[in-house]
């Protein structure tokens, strides 16, 4: 079973602490959500567990599968399982789709194999096809540069259609919801309602609770100012949705660090 | 005034006294073009060679060029000399080419299907037409591109010995397309290619220009004229690629002129040579006519290409596009200078220009600019020039995915051509250029 342990995480971004201390583990099988408010480090978390360079990770520790991922790549993590659906996906005006989805493919397949061919070409289009129509995707969207000029639903969408095609055994939602109008949220869950099951670990970050409306967690963490410092049951979200999130702040504001 | 032509000789001497070709007038084929080679002799000894002062020149320093090695192959020189790489040869598209001219130091092969010949189509080398076609060749040379354009082109003019004239008759539609290679391996060697492209009143055609050679220890260089004629509701398609080898100095003064209602769409690919000096100009010529120009250069190591480019508006309705991209890797450098000109009294013209440079190392060095000049009062005209580094976030969203960095950022720039890759006709040709990307990103 891959498990993502994370381990007193210390993160700065340009020499400012963001992260101070968060444990959290997830087995694959189980959706864990993450909730807070603006500015406690959910982003700078989904994108430390990816790699990016901008944060230093300062102490503490992210296992995955038993291989300390703080000495991979951000392509490493993602040929280990590891899946980060962005909250603001990027245009690479030129790629399309299918010429970015296909190059990801061939990655995995050439990590193993220096050798490989790649995913024959019908092969990848039928796939591809099969997963644009689960998400209700025309099927012209393969054709388009990759992010340009796609509206806010689009690029969710596209970020739940490359989760489908790479297979992650790690899922990290960030924000996903934000943008979204109803319908959209409904596609865009469904979506990863599909793909979850015994082989995935989904870890939702939202600022609302609307999401988990329809993605139904296990586990639900509050974060505040860097840490984890409740965790519970879904109730905990309803809770949260019915009382805000004063009462976290008036429990642990003042409480000294560390 | 009287000062700086002083200053300008005072420089020559100092800083390159054999920076003079040595070629003599005994090099002028002897043809049916003899003549007009003469004249355009005659203006090529009067010429100086340019230097950083004149303001065309002003970024394209030609100091180290050892123009007195240079000298022009013997008739038969290619015999001695690396063969044209089969791949160059190969059928643009899945059938057969519609005729294909292939240029070698001293000596062309070329074919022509048939069925063009019959309709009058005439596709050769400059050579045989000046056997074969004297009289149509002397009233169509010079026209576009003439000798009093600069040093380079009076010396091709003079002296080219490779060259192709493709003439379609009115209302002649071309339906597969034409294909010239001009290979010029060689150290030491001078090559001289003359094309002129005389598209009549409603006829079409598409054609592919190749200029290439291997990479060799030394120097060697070409010089060039495009001229291009494209008539009253004309069409043409010109796509010309240069894939100099590193040693080569090249040069070359096109211009295009198009007629009432002509479409010009006009591709350029630049990957090779050392330096590159070219000059290209669109004359939109009658109401109505439009033109596309469409670039890409990709520099690596110390290459320098220079992109000299005009859309002279010079009739009513008008319109023109042009879009130039580069990378840029290396210490390498490129120079792009647009000008949209619209004459007085050309009303409701459309002009635009693009010029869109990634620099993938911090020595390399992109210079774009553009400009404008309009005396007509009712005209649209818009343009763009920017230079920008390979982001990081677009890396990480792609390596976030599993393509490891080399590929990534060969993927963001393939994207950043795809727009202009798409204008290439051939896949043959465009797989070809990426390759050239691949390899330049790699190395």
């Amino acid at each position: 079973m891959s498990q993502l342990e994370i381990k007193n995480l210390h993160v700065s971004i340009e020499d400012k602490e963001i992260l101070k201390g968060l444990s959290l583990t997830i087995n694959q099988g189980e959706i864990h959500a993450i909730m807070g408010p603006n500015g406690t480090g959910k982003s700078t978390l989904a994108y430390t567990l990816m790699g990016h360079p901008n944060y230093t990770v300062t102490s503490g520790e992210i296992i995955f599968k038993g291989q300390n991922v703080l000495d991979l790549e951000p392509d490493e993590r993602s040929r280990a399982g590891i899946f980060l659906a962005f909250q603001y996906p990027v245009a690479i005006p030129g790629v399309t789709v299918a010429n970015f989805l296909r190059s990801a493919i061939n990655a995995r397949l050439r990590a193993i194999n220096p050798d490989d061919k790649g995913m024959p070409i019908p092969e990848f289009r039928k796939m591809l096809k099969e997963k644009m129509t689960t998400l209700k995707m025309d099927h012209a969207f393969a054709g388009r540069y990759l992010n340009d000029g796609f509206s806010g639903g689009e690029k969710k969408r596209a970020e739940i259609l490359q989760m489908a095609a790479l297979k992650p055994e790690i899922a990290i939602l960030d924000e996903t919801d934000s943008g979204l109008d109803i319908d959209a949220l409904r596609i865009v869950s469904e979506g990863v309602n599909a793909l979850s099951g015994p082989d995935l670990g989904v870890l939702v970050i939202t600022h609302y609770q609307r999401l988990l409306n329809y993605i139904k967690p296990n586990f639900v963490h509050i974060m505040l100012d860097g840490r984890i410092v409740e965790s519970g049951g879904p109730d905990l979200a309803l809770h949260l949705e019915e009382h805000g999130y004063d009462w976290v702040r008036e429990k642990y504001d003042g409480v000294p660090e560390g | 005034m009287q000062e700086k032509p002083k200053v300008s000789v005072t420089r020559t001497r100092r800083d390159s006294a054999a920076n003079e070709f040595s070629f003599t007038a005994e090099s002028i084929p002897n043809g049916g073009l003899k003549d007009v080679r003469a004249k355009a002799w005659n203006l090529f000894t009067k010429f100086s060679m340019p230097i950083t002062n004149d303001e065309a020149w002003r970024r394209t320093d030609l100091r180290l060029l050892p123009a007195s090695d240079f000298r022009i192959p013997k008739e038969g020189a290619f015999e001695d000399l690396p063969v044209v790489p089969e791949l160059l040869l190969q059928p643009l598209t899945g059938e057969q080419h519609g005729g294909q001219i292939t240029l070698l130091p001293g000596g062309s092969r070329v074919e022509l299907d048939p069925d063009l010949v019959s309709k009058g189509v005439i596709f050769t080398d400059i050579l045989t037409a000046e056997r074969e076609h004297p009289e149509l060749l002397n009233r169509l040379i010079g026209t576009v591109v003439k000798p009093e354009d600069g040093k380079f082109a009076a010396l091709a003019s003079a002296l080219a010995q490779n060259g192709v004239l493709l003439y379609v008759p009115k209302n002649v539609k071309v339906e597969t397309p034409l294909h010239s290679v001009l290979w010029g391996p060689g150290v030491d060697l001078a090559h001289f290619s003359h094309l002129i492209v005389y598209v009549e009143d409603g006829a079409s055609v598409t054609y592919v220009h190749e200029a290439a050679s291997p990479n060799e220890t030394g120097h060697a260089m070409h010089a060039g004229i495009v001229e291009i004629y494209v008539g009253k509701d004309a069409n043409l398609r010109f796509v010309e690629l240069q894939s100099w080898g590193r040693h080569v100095w090249n040069f070359s003064h096109e211009r295009a002129r198009v007629e009432r209602g002509g479409n010009l769409d006009w591709i350029f690919g630049a990957v090779g040579s050392r330096l590159t000096k070219n000059f290209s100009d669109l004359d939109l010529a009658g109401e109505g006519a439009q033109g596309r120009m469409s670039g890409f250069y990709f520099t690596d190591g110390t290459q320098h290409l220079d992109h000299d480019t005009q859309q002279n508006h010079l009739a009513p309705h008008t319109t023109s596009d042009l879009l130039f991209k580069g990378a840029l890797k290396g210490k390498s450098r490129s120079v792009w200078q647009g000008m949209i000109y619209v004459a007085p009294g050309a009303q409701k013209t459309d002009g635009y220009q693009a010029n869109r440079n990634l620099v993938l190392d911090d020595q390399a060095r992109a210079d774009s600019i553009p400009g404008l000049e309009i005396l007509a009062d009712d005209v649209r005209c818009t343009h763009g020039a920017t230079v920008g580094k390979l982001e990081k976030e677009p890396l990480f969203y792609l390596k976030s995915r599993g393509i490891p960095q080399a590929d990534a950022e060969q993927l963001v720039v393939e994207g950043f051509f795809d727009p202009i890759m798409q204008r290439i006709p051939f896949e043959g040709v465009r797989e070809r250029f990426q390759q050239a990307i691949k390899d330049k990103l790699s190395r």
